[in-house]
């Protein structure tokens, strides 16, 4: 994929605080990651992990512990505040309540670190404006009151500002974190499509794995033991890295299906024969009831219609049963477990 | 305050609202020429408004008693109330961005209470009645003597205040700094009073009521270069006042060096703010109130027109003020800070209660 110089670079870098008395807290271990023009990359991690510090660090808000970062071909460190400030520019958590700010003035407050000394807006300001607005799809309500939006809404906004800041780096804290899930996936689809046609490299922090999975280049991923991975989504799910990296008690990562698994099996093994969304979903409806599909034989057996709509049942030397919804299917199963298979 | 004012035009679909709203600053230049001319006719002493008029346009005036009334009196009087609303309004209005805070004014920060020790110095441990006498005869801002301690008082507080915010990276840390300083300087003050006589608490509480009475003369002069540093000052912080709406780690990743707008910030408000409390004495209510009726009238959060829309809004309420405090038709007229609060509050109420989100009118 790289096809250029990356735009930003970091070497043995440690992202910590600095306690009372200046002791140094890093909260990561030493790192070396890199950012790609057109690429959209994903920084997974479980919580406390320190996805939140390195992305204050990298956006230059708060100083490393330690290593190199390079911005641009220089020093972020030795870069003034307004020249970082048309390299990289960052859309964060913190609450925004501008109240009776339009939409449109929000968006051009953006243009901040390229107007002069009175915050005149150029007639090329204005355009990079309008495109912001234009490629987020918030053109539509460029006159209403930010107080007025709804979530999804406001976080469009607040990436358009920081497109309309025209710099080659979008930095992206946890932006689908107070989404419902058809603005996340449109949150998503609209940083993967920026990326590709602006060229810029976007990389945000994210708790929304499955869409990470499917939408990010590359992914960063973050343990809780500090040590940073980075590649695409499937190396990291083939590796075994990914699973690896959630690792709790009692919760599995299933390289499979690109899912934690909800439902610890208790029951029986089940041979499901059949294929298509029919198999799918009847596959995560034995599962939730505690067993373990499986396509080999096994002596409990379940069938599903190709076209769907008619299940059969068949307990280990019994007659097969029909079943016309997975309800049904589900009933008779229990019947069976409870009567052939005590545990 | 007249009516029509109040009403808002619905802006139109596509408009970028900034004509309707220009032209609402222009309604408001009308407005404090208005309420300046009324409030130099307006007094003991009747003088009719063409006289006035022609007076101030530099006509040999009918009466010699009228001119000397309007030049010496009234005209200064006039001018230094519009100095300190606009002055006042406009440090409120720098004081709510930078701490996003609706209800921080002038005195957030300590300067009021610190000219206050100022003064309170001078007039209780002196042990004589001058200071009182000095008020009584000449207005708060009459006598060098009290302008320079209360000066001194608050140039102390702010030099305290501009090193500790050197020190404090966090605004909200810097506030409750600010709070405790302001707090501090009046337990000192009260102290003070507790083991002062009576006659020289009551002399110390006249200064306490705020005045824009003579202050005239280099007085003015002097007021009023202060207080035009700190507007031009104020008036070129709008790009960081607006890159601060969004938060202080928003605007550093907009460029802005947000350590050196913070100086240049209180700066200028402790110029204005001290400035004004040591001339006339403190003045509550316009620096607090001032920005959200601006905010209610402007509706628009646009430094770049809230700074001049303060400015007005601020010169027209504290002449309108005054006016008022004359009206009663009294020899005496009532202390302005009294007047501020007691009708300027019922405007702002009706303001701010009468928009469907008033939550979301405050930055």
């Amino acid at each position: 994929m790289p096809t250029s110089a990356p735009l930003l670079t970091a070497d043995d870098l440690t992202v910590g605080y600095f306690l009372a008395k200046k002791a140094p807290r890093p909260v990561a271990q030493p790192l070396r990651v890199a950012l790609w023009p057109g690429e959209l990359v994903c920084l997974l991690g479980p919580n406390g992990a320190g996805k939140s510090t390195l992305l204050r660090t990298l956006a230059g808000l708060q100083a490393p512990l330690g290593g190199r970062l390079d911005l641009g071909g220089g020093a972020l460190a030795s870069l003034s505040a307004a020249a970082r400030a048309r390299q990289l520019s960052i859309v964060l958590t913190d609450r925004v309540e501008v109240g009776t700010l339009t939409v449109r003035e929000l968006v051009s407050l953006g243009r901040h670190p390229h107007t002069n000394w009175l915050g005149r807006l150029s007639a090329h300001d204005e355009a990079r404006v309008q495109a912001a607005l234009a490629a987020t799809n918030t053109s539509g309500f460029a006159q209403r009151p930010v107080g007025e939006l709804s979530d999804g809404e406001r976080q469009k906004v607040l990436l358009a500002r920081a497109i309309a800041q025209d710099t080659p780096i979008v930095l992206l804290d946890e932006p689908t974190a107070h989404l419902d899930l058809p603005n996340r996936v449109a949150l998503m689809r609209l940083l993967h499509g920026l990326a590709r046609q602006t060229g810029k490299a976007i990389l945000l922090s994210t708790h929304e794995l499955d869409l990470a999975l499917q939408a990010a280049d590359r992914v960063w991923l973050l343990p809780a033991n500090g040590q940073l991975r980075t590649g695409t989504p499937e190396d990291l799910v083939l590796s075994g890295a990914f699973a690896a990296a959630f690792a709790r008690e009692g919760l599995a990562f299933d390289p499979a299906t690109g899912t934690f698994a909800l439902h610890a099996p208790t029951g029986p093994t089940v041979q499901l024969v059949g294929d298509g969304a029919p198999a799918f979903w009847t596959r995560r409806a034995l599962e939730r009831e505690g067993l373990v599909p499986t396509t080999s034989p096994a002596a409990l057996r379940v069938t599903v219609a190709p076209a769907g709509g008619q299940w059969t049942s068949q307990a280990p030397g019994g007659p097969a049963e029909q079943h016309a919804t997975v309800e049904d299917l589900l009933r008779a199963l229990r019947l069976i477990i409870k009567n052939q298979l005590p545990s | 305050m007249s009516t029509p004012l109040l009403v808002m035009p619905s802006p139109g679909p596509d408009l970028a609202a900034g004509r309707p709203r220009r032209a609402w600053l222009l309604a408001l230049v009308g407005l404090v020429a208005v309420v300046f001319v009324l409030d130099i006719a307006l007094g003991p002493v009747r003088i009719p408004l063409r006289a006035v008029v022609s007076i101030l346009g530099g006509e040999v005036a009918d009466s010699p008693a009228w001119a000397f009334i309007v030049r010496q009196i009234r005209l200064p009087k006039a001018l230094t109330a519009l100095t300190v609303g606009s002055g006042l309004a406009v440090s409120g209005l720098q004081m709510q961005t930078l701490f996003r805070n609706p209800l921080v004014g002038p005195s957030a920060l300590g300067l009021t209470a610190g000219a206050g020790l100022g003064v309170a110095v001078v007039m209780l441990a002196s042990g004589n009645a001058v200071g009182g006498w000095a008020i009584r005869a000449l207005g708060v801002g009459g006598s060098w003597g009290l302008v320079l301690a209360a000066t001194a008082g608050a140039a102390l507080v702010m030099a305290l205040v501009l090193a500790l915010s050197a020190r404090v990276r966090d605004n909200v840390v810097l506030l409750i700094v600010g709070l405790m300083i302001a707090s501090i300087t009046g337990a000192v003050v009260s102290l003070w009073q507790y083991f002062s006589a009576p006659e020289q608490i009551q002399e110390y509480l006249l200064w306490t009521f705020g005045s824009v009475g003579g202050v005239g003369g280099s007085h003015l002069a002097v007021l009023a270069t202060v207080v035009g540093g700190g507007l031009l000052v104020a008036f070129a912080s709008a790009k960081p006042l607006n890159a601060l709406l969004l938060g202080e780690n928003y605007a550093r990743s907009m460029g802005l060096a947000v350590g050196r707008s913070r100086t240049l910030i209180i700066g200028s408000t402790s110029l204005l703010a001290g400035a004004i409390t040591a001339f006339c004495g403190p003045i509550g209510f316009v620096g607090i109130a001032v920005p959200h009726l601006t905010r209610g009238l402007l509706r628009t959060t646009d430094h770049r027109l809230l700074l001049p829309g303060t400015c007005l809004v601020g010169a027209a309420l504290t002449l309108g003020c005054d006016c008022l405090a004359q009206l009663p038709g009294s020899q005496t007229p009532l202390p302005l800070s009294v007047v501020t609060s007691l009708l300027g509050a019922p405007v702002v109420l009706w303001v701010v209660l009468r928009r469907p989100n008033v939550r979301s009118l405050f930055s």
